[in-house]
């Protein structure tokens, strides 16, 4: 390599190169274990595009993943860790279940008030951390963590005592307030692919015009930049801390409501997480918490994370070696310090 | 039910409880007062009560009423290995504390139960068949009172696990080791400038929050669940590092809280039969261990602060 490498061209080969670490060590773990590694990876493949049902599948799972993503990235852009997106979003769910379940409107009204419903209750779970961090300087990784277990267990309580009678599970929400669509499920082989799709890519277009084409966004972006920076230049550090958590707890209350209104159309009692904040972490941290590559990250999580329950079936492996992949890419992102170093040397060597 | 009653069924089962708290605790703080942030504690307990239950379940016939313990220094070693990763990333690769910590999470549930399918051709393990049991303590449970309510139908681990704090308190505050350690967490220039290897510091630190992280999967495993699944560590990780904030990093505080948080946990299951805690929802008794974090941490319950160096990188001739 002649040319020494720009840092736009090193920030989208890094995460190339950590997502290929991460395959290759998930490779070498198969062999060590005595799995057919080739096997494993077309049965992955077909189980995410081998068949159209597959192939709606994962645009269904990618519709969380994105909001989810953007929920993380959003805050990261303001130099905040929202770690609490599994909360968020397990209370957007919940408000949007609620909603749909206890109203009966027509379409034009109900729909919009079950995903409105979703933004406000992710938002105000968010707003907490928000406020605490700007007016008594706590930080947000660890209260949004505890925020988790406070949504998981009071969103079980409300579902069991307060919308239901002491049941596990809610009923379905009403028709007029279903993201579902018969036309979206009969093209893809009666998968359950829902409009949600469409709403994240209005979410993705969303944040990039509010980040980059605003006013208010370039104040967010400075506060994530430089706090003092941005204070001298007269920008409230605290209201925008605040209002960078609630934006991006409405987009994490918003992939609930993808699961509470499309995906499943009811809400459950957990016994645990269901992960998606979490994956929203990973699909942040590869997207480099732009919405573009949120968009392709939560394509590769979701395609990986649909794919995997083919292994078992095809080639016998178990899926949870997918989670053992993600996790190595979130590790590998993590560490992309050491790959810039090791790229550097490596251009370095080439002018030499 | 008389209030002696009462307090024999609910102080046992709180020390149960507490046990594997008190020991994660202890792990974050090792951990965090090196300034390494360590999310990673459910990961590790995690391994821990992955690798005890294996030990358990495979060495059972060799080493009969041993195992259990044995199967605690194996998940101590294995948890203290997997948390290189995480001083790796997080020391060397100078990887943000928290990602690499949210990489260990995943990593290790993902792991853990790809060998378990891989090993038993199933979701979960079977049963042990020893794990820790009730046992009364010889002579201290002839005591009048104290003893029928603190050493009776009690565990070991309980008393480990208070024994563990206070040596880990001594460590931390009594010994050269201690204040290296907290003092590369404080200020790793100032100490690095004394001559203390601020980078072995750390590593250390993470290493023995492994070890202690591990051991607590591994009690809880072998005293509470009995077996491996998808399930059976589910938040006591974070609950642990909730102990950790809410005594202020301090081990005896940890202990203190990990007992109160056990407190909570233990009542929100034996509750029901509790003449006049049965009155009380169980939500309330769920999240009051992460509400009391999120307001100590607030300053309504006396200022947490965390080692100030913690979460942050120390790069050499950097100011």
């Amino acid at each position: 390599m002649n040319i020494p490498m720009s840092n736009r061209f090193k920030s989208i080969i890094t995460p190339i190169i950590a997502v290929l670490l991460g395959i290759l060590v998930g490779t070498i773990i198969m062999l060590i274990s005595g799995y057919n590694p080739i096997a494993a990876y077309s049965a992955l493949w077909n189980g995410a595009f081998g068949e159209i049902y597959y192939f709606g599948e994962v645009i269904r799972q990618v519709t969380p993943y994105i909001l989810a993503g953007l929920a993380v990235a959003f805050a990261f852009r303001v130099g905040l860790f929202n770690i609490g997106v599994e909360g968020q979003f397990l209370i957007g769910w919940l408000a949007a279940v609620w909603v749909g379940v206890a109203f009966d409107l027509p379409r034009i009204i109900h729909l919009p008030l079950a995903i409105l419903a979703s933004i406000v209750a992710g938002a105000l779970w968010a707003f907490i951390p928000g406020l605490l961090k700007a007016r008594f300087r706590v930080h947000e990784v660890i209260v949004t963590i505890m925020m988790n277990y406070v949504a998981l267990h009071v969103s079980n309580y409300i579902i069991k005592n307060i919308i239901t009678d002491n049941k596990d599970k809610t009923d379905l929400v009403k028709n007029s307030a279903t993201l579902r669509s018969e036309w979206l499920q009969s093209l893809t082989d009666y998968s359950r692919l829902h409009w949600g799709i469409i709403i994240a890519i209005i979410g993705c277009i969303l944040m990039w015009f509010l980040l980059e084409r605003t006013t208010k966004g370039f104040e967010l972006r400075a506060v994530g930049f430089n706090q003092h920076a941005a204070h001298y230049a007269g920008m409230s550090v605290n209201k925008n801390i605040i209002l960078s958590m609630v934006i991006a707890g409405g987009f994490a209350g918003l992939a609930g409501a993808m699961e509470g209104l499309g995906t499943f159309g009811y809400d459950t009692v957990k016994g645990g997480f269901t992960g998606v904040g979490f994956d929203g972490i990973a699909v942040a941290l590869l997207g480099g918490n732009t919405s573009l590559g949120v968009f392709f990250s939560a394509i590769l999580f979701g395609a990986l994370k649909v794919g995997a329950l083919n292994m078992p079936l095809e080639a016998g492996v178990p899926n949870e070696l997918v989670d053992i992949i993600i996790a190595l890419i979130v590790f590998f992102v993590a560490s992309s310090y050491m790959i810039r170093v090791l790229l550097d040397r490596l251009s370095k060597k080439g002018v030499k | 039910m008389s209030l002696m009653e009462i307090l024999m069924i609910v102080v046992p089962s709180t020390l149960l409880w507490a046990a594997p708290l008190v020991f994660t605790a202890l792990g974050g703080i090792f951990s965090e007062r090196s300034g390494v942030v360590n999310i990673g504690l459910e990961g590790l307990m995690v391994i821990g009560a992955f690798s005890a239950i294996v030990f358990n379940l495979t060495f059972v016939n060799t080493f009969g009423s041993l195992t259990p313990w044995l199967a605690l220094l194996v998940a101590m070693v294995a948890a203290a290995i997997f948390s290189i990763l995480h001083a790796v990333a997080s020391i060397t690769f100078r990887a943000d504390h928290t990602v690499s910590g949210v990489a260990i999470n995943l990593l290790a549930t993902g792991i853990t139960l790809f060998l378990v399918k891989l090993i038993y051709d199933k979701g979960e393990t079977g049963i042990i068949s020893k794990g820790f049991s009730k046992i009364d303590i010889p002579i201290l449970k002839d005591i009048p009172i104290i003893g029928k309510i603190f050493f009776q139908n009690t565990y070991w681990t309980s008393f480990l696990a208070i024994v563990v704090a206070i040596f880990a308190w001594y460590i931390v505050f009594k010994t050269p080791f201690g204040l290296r350690l907290r003092s590369v967490g404080e200020h790793p220039m100032a100490a690095d400038t004394m001559g203390i290897n601020v980078t072995k510091m750390r590593y250390l630190g993470v290493i023995i929050s492994g070890a202690l992280g591990g051991l607590g999967g591994a009690v809880y495993a072998q005293s509470i669940t009995s077996n491996f699944s998808h399930s059976t560590i589910s938040g006591q990780g974070f609950m642990a590092m909730a102990a950790m904030i809410f005594g202020k990093w301090h081990p005896l505080g940890a202990m203190g809280a990990a007992i109160f948080f056990g407190f909570a946990q233990s009542i929100s299951i034996i509750g029901s039969s509790l003449p006049f805690l049965k009155e009380i929802p169980n939500v309330y008794l769920l999240i009051a261990p992460y509400v009391l974090t999120i307001l100590a941490l607030t300053g309504f319950i006396g200022r947490a602060d965390a080692p100030k160096a913690s979460g942050t990188h120390y790069i050499k001739g950097s100011r």
